[in-house]
């Protein structure tokens, strides 16, 4: 019955403690009430069949006998029974509805925080131990969590669907939530309130793991954080990469992708709510104020740290700064990408990428022992976003993710 | 007597006048201009979702265009409409008034309405908005659009309402016809008092709300915009204090339209008079208690989220008395089937069904699922869009041969309603489904397994659009070529009808005496 249901209502998979029993209320009350509309509806097609006036018989059947009616006698009583009747039924489903709403709303005390910032287009995650991520959500699965959430511009909403719960992330307050979830598996983030250009593409993912490979993965996120790219600490990549020393262009491409560039800027030169990166590097690109300037190191640069200062013409200046969000050495890894991409033609939006874009020399000084090699062809194309639209695939079978399904 | 489509000619005659049907004319060509723009937008939309990127709109053009759909629906067509043109139109003739208490008022109120239609289409052509039409801060504070200029213009346009809402509530307590009480006014006539009541006392909160918004977002005063010590929270219980029984505005004048249709066409009196009456000033007042159920999940006390859902379900009561009202009234009647009355059918289907969605709606944790998706869109657009806008074409159809004097083609008008009620049916059928599975309203871009539902929904939305385009094509036809009709093409015993098609410009030819009541369809006419 629940796996039958489920799938004629569309529902999304079951995957927080409280979801199987909303989506019961959820069942029943569908049901009944739309039982209920059906019989009012088949009602009033039955009196209009059976006592239809019948145009071929001359209109009407005369006037009607009776006196004009207000309220009379018995049929007061029926109709307090019956409205009394149907009252104290959405009454019963508000109590039980109630009653799983406040379930929803009070964490329970030993639920693990973690604390969330939502911001236009990206949501931030920073765990107790000081690590964080972007975008996705690592939680331990059979523990309750604590979601403390505050937005940095404007209202967002942080939506579950398979958890069935959300909550708006409201700037200048925090807002809390909490979800248990079963078992490890990948379930989609959405945004639910509208927040501007990229309100549909403010996506992200909750992973849940074991509480031993969630131990793991925050301990992996710790040194991504404080290392960035530097030699014998590599890994922004991971560490099922072809080659543990990596190009910066590549590095720059992990960075780009989890500080959200992605959701605004494309790399195979279609445009989007930003400039494509495809060609951009030291092309000659017309500004809103008129002025003309090459797209240098020092241009993009500035460009992170200031979007409105220098205004792409033709775009709007909904970026946010990136002014102490990225690393001096992450930003020098973004311009090596975006360099990376310079021979990628900015008009043709349908054409393939080149199956491996042999970046130059860095203009970055190369860390020891990083020297520029060509991106492996199969990381390039396979972690490539490919134009619009830009939404993760499909989530996998709820199983417990191996690290090189990870979002890096 | 002449009519008053031929009292006096010109067109400063139309501009200028003070004849309530007049003014009742120009409202209808002005929200049916509304209406047609609005639909055009919302067209738009249906086309660019059909595939799950971009077709042919950015996200920014995305953003502006719902935008524009939900102001000038809500604000231009669904709020004014039927109270300022059929309202305007009948309440007089309904009481046997020559016309309304304040008629210069009533021009004013319609000139209002065209400064405010004015300034929100120009803010709309220089700039745009991409607030949506709930104008939510500090979004809206902090756009780089036209939102301060749109907000003034709805302002405005809400002037023009609450001048309206005074102007019917004199006409009723002042401009009965002698003998004519308050439980003998027809049916519509209670339900646009009762919406009156609610444009009076409702919309100054509205006006004052966009005020601060406009002013916030002009000169940063920091009202709304936490980033200066404002609360964006403020805003939203400002905002639904207004719209929500902003809802009430355009669903109860269309359920009086229902009232008029059913003891019509079943030849019937309402099974229950005083049930009526009576729910349609219950549903009035509980509808200022339940702005609340708009923000479930926005960071309110869980005390108030269990007040406000319990309140709700006060209106599903009063609600669902109207409909078995309408229902048994059938019963016994002599019913005869025709246009107004199909639309009828496809208002029970609309609203029975929308309705219970929204009792499943406000049962608390189910609405935290569905909240912002398309299931509140499909809920909304089913109860009071497919509501007001069936009633809107049914009040068309029913009242046509009594504005103007002329029958419209029915066989046409057949298709025509069959095609609008299935339309409207099949557009939103779909988003039910994904706002189950869990899709966001106002989602540009989606998930392509939700592709499928959307191109269901767009072939919906363009057999509801063909539908609009025959009705509109055939009544202009009918206004000049549509036979004659009598005093009385349907046998009704509504006072309105003891005028004649069309009336003269004080509407009876002399005082209407009140011998029976708007339903004794037991007296001879």
């Amino acid at each position: 019955m629940n796996d039958w249901l489920h799938r004629i209502l569309m529902l999304p998979p079951q995957a927080s403690t409280v979801a199987r029993h909303i989506d019961y209320l959820h069942y029943a009350i569908i049901l009944i009430t739309m039982c209920g509309a059906a019989g009012v509806g088949a009602l009033a097609l039955y009196y209009t069949w059976r006592y239809h006036a019948g145009t071929g018989r001359g209109g009407y059947r005369g006037p009607d006998p009776r006196p004009f009616r207000t309220t009379g006698g018995k049929s007061v009583f029926a109709e307090l029974g019956l409205f009394g009747g149907l009252f104290a039924l959405f009454v019963v489903f508000w109590i039980i509805g109630f009653a799983q709403y406040v379930r929803v709303a009070e964490p329970p005390p030993d639920a693990l925080t973690i604390y969330v910032v939502g911001k236009q287009w990206m949501w931030e995650f920073a765990y107790p131990d000081g690590s964080g991520s972007n975008g996705t959500l690592y939680v331990p699965a059979g523990r309750p969590i604590q979601l403390v959430m505050t937005s940095r511009d404007v209202i967002h909403s942080f939506y579950v669907p398979a958890f069935r719960n959300k909550r708006d992330v409201i700037p200048g307050r925090s807002t809390t939530m909490w979800f248990q979830v079963d078992e490890p598996g990948r379930h989609r983030i959405e945004c639910a309130e509208y927040c501007g250009a990229g309100h549909s593409t403010m996506r992200g993912e909750v992973v849940a793991l074991s509480v031993e490979g969630y131990a793991r993965r925050i301990a992996d996120l710790q040194r991504i954080r404080i290392a960035g790219p530097a030699p014998g600490n590599p890994p922004v990549v991971g560490e099922e990469s072809p080659s543990p020393l990596l190009s910066l262009a590549a590095v720059g491409q992990s960075v780009a992708a989890d500080a959200g560039c992605m959701r605004c800027h494309t790399v195979d030169g279609t445009p989007h709510i930003g400039p494509t990166w495809a060609g951009l590097y030291s092309a000659t690109i017309p500004l809103q104020s008129g002025a003309r300037v090459v797209a240098d190191a020092q241009y993009l640069t500035k460009s992170m740290m200031d979007p409105a200062a220098d205004l792409h013409l033709g775009f709007p200046g909904v970026m946010p700064s990136y002014q102490g969000l990225l690393t001096a050495p992450q930003i020098g890894a973004i311009v090596e990408y975006i360099r990376s991409l310079r021979d990628v033609s900015r008009h043709a939006g349908t054409q393939p990428l080149p199956a491996a874009v042999s970046p130059p020399a860095p203009i970055v000084t190369p860390l020891p022992g990083d020297a520029p090699r060509a991106l492996p062809a199969g990381d390039l194309q396979r972690r490539a976003p490919t134009g619009l639209p830009i939404y993760p695939p499909p989530s996998g079978p709820p199983t417990e993710p191996s690290h090189d399904q990870l979002p890096r | 007597m002449t009519s008053y489509l031929d009292d006096n000619h010109g067109i400063l005659s139309w501009l200028a006048t003070r004849d309530h049907k007049r003014i009742a004319i120009l409202f209808l060509i002005a929200t049916a201009g509304a209406l047609l723009l609005g639909g055009a937008f919302a067209l738009v939309l249906r086309i660019e979702l059909l595939v799950p990127g971009k077709l042919f709109l950015s996200a920014m053009d995305y953003n502006r265009m719902f935008t524009h759909h939900g102001v000038v629906m809500v604000f231009l067509f669904m709020v004014p409409v039927i109270p300022s043109v059929f309202g305007n139109f009948f309440l007089p003739i309904m009481l046997g008034a020559p016309d309304l208490a304040f008629p210069r008022l009533n021009l004013a109120s319609f000139y209002v309405y065209v400064a405010g239609a004015i300034i929100v289409l120009a803010a709309m052509w220089f700039g745009g908005i991409d607030t949506g039409w709930t104008f939510y801060a500090p979004y809206s504070t902090t756009s780089p659009t036209a939102v301060g200029v749109a907000t003034f213009g709805v302002f405005v346009v809400g002037v023009s309402s609450i001048l309206t809402g005074v102007n019917f509530i004199a006409t009723v307590h002042t401009m009965r016809a002698r003998d004519l009480g308050w439980m003998r006014m027809p049916l519509f006539v209670w339900a646009i008092y009762a919406t009156a009541i609610i444009q009076v006392i409702a919309t100054p909160v509205l006006g004052m709300s966009l005020l601060l918004v406009a002013v916030d977002h002009a000169w940063s005063l920091g009202i709304f915009d936490p980033a200066m010590g404002g609360d964006p929270v403020l805003f939203q219980h400002l905002f639904w204090f207004y719209s929500h029984p902003a809802v009430y505005i355009m669903i109860l004048p269309a359920m009086g339209v229902v009232s008029e249709v059913v003891c019509t066409f079943s030849h019937n009196p309402p099974a229950s008079y005083r049930a009526i009456a009576v729910s349609s000033l219950g549903i009035a007042f509980v509808g200022f208690l339940t702005w609340g159920h708009h923000m479930f999940v926005a960071g309110m006390s869980t005390f108030d989220v269990g007040a406000f859902g319990f309140l709700s379900m006060f209106t599903a009561i009063f609600s669902a008395i109207k409909v078995f009202t309408w229902t048994a009234t059938l019963r016994h009647g002599a019913v005869w089937v025709t246009t107004p009355l199909l639309y009828f059918f496809g208002f029970m289907f609309l609203f029975v069904f929308g309705g219970m969605t929204g009792v499943a709606l406000a049962t608390s944790s189910l609405d935290i699922h569905w909240h912002d998706t398309y299931f509140v869109v499909a809920h909304f657009h089913f109860i009071m869009v497919g509501g007001t806008l069936t009633m809107y074409l049914a009040a068309l159809h029913y009242w046509f041969p009594k504005m103007f004097g002329r029958m419209y083609p029915r066989r046409w008008s057949i298709v025509a309603a069959t095609a609008v009620v299935l339309g409207f049916i099949f557009t939103f059928t779909p988003q039910f489904l994904l706002g189950n599975a869990g899709m966001p309203r106002r989602y540009w871009s989606y998930p392509a397994e939700y592709q499928w539902l959307q191109i269901l929904s767009t072939a919906g939305a363009s057999i509801l659009a063909m539908g609009l385009a025959l009705n509109f094509a055939y009544l202009v036809w009918a206004l000049f070529r549509g036979a004659r009709v009598e005093r009385n093409p349907w046998g009704s015993r509504s006072y309105e009808w003891l005028a004649p098609s069309p009336p003269p410009l004080h509407n009876f030819d002399e005082p209407l005496v009140i011998r029976r009541g708007p339903y004794d369809y037991h007296l001879p006419e």
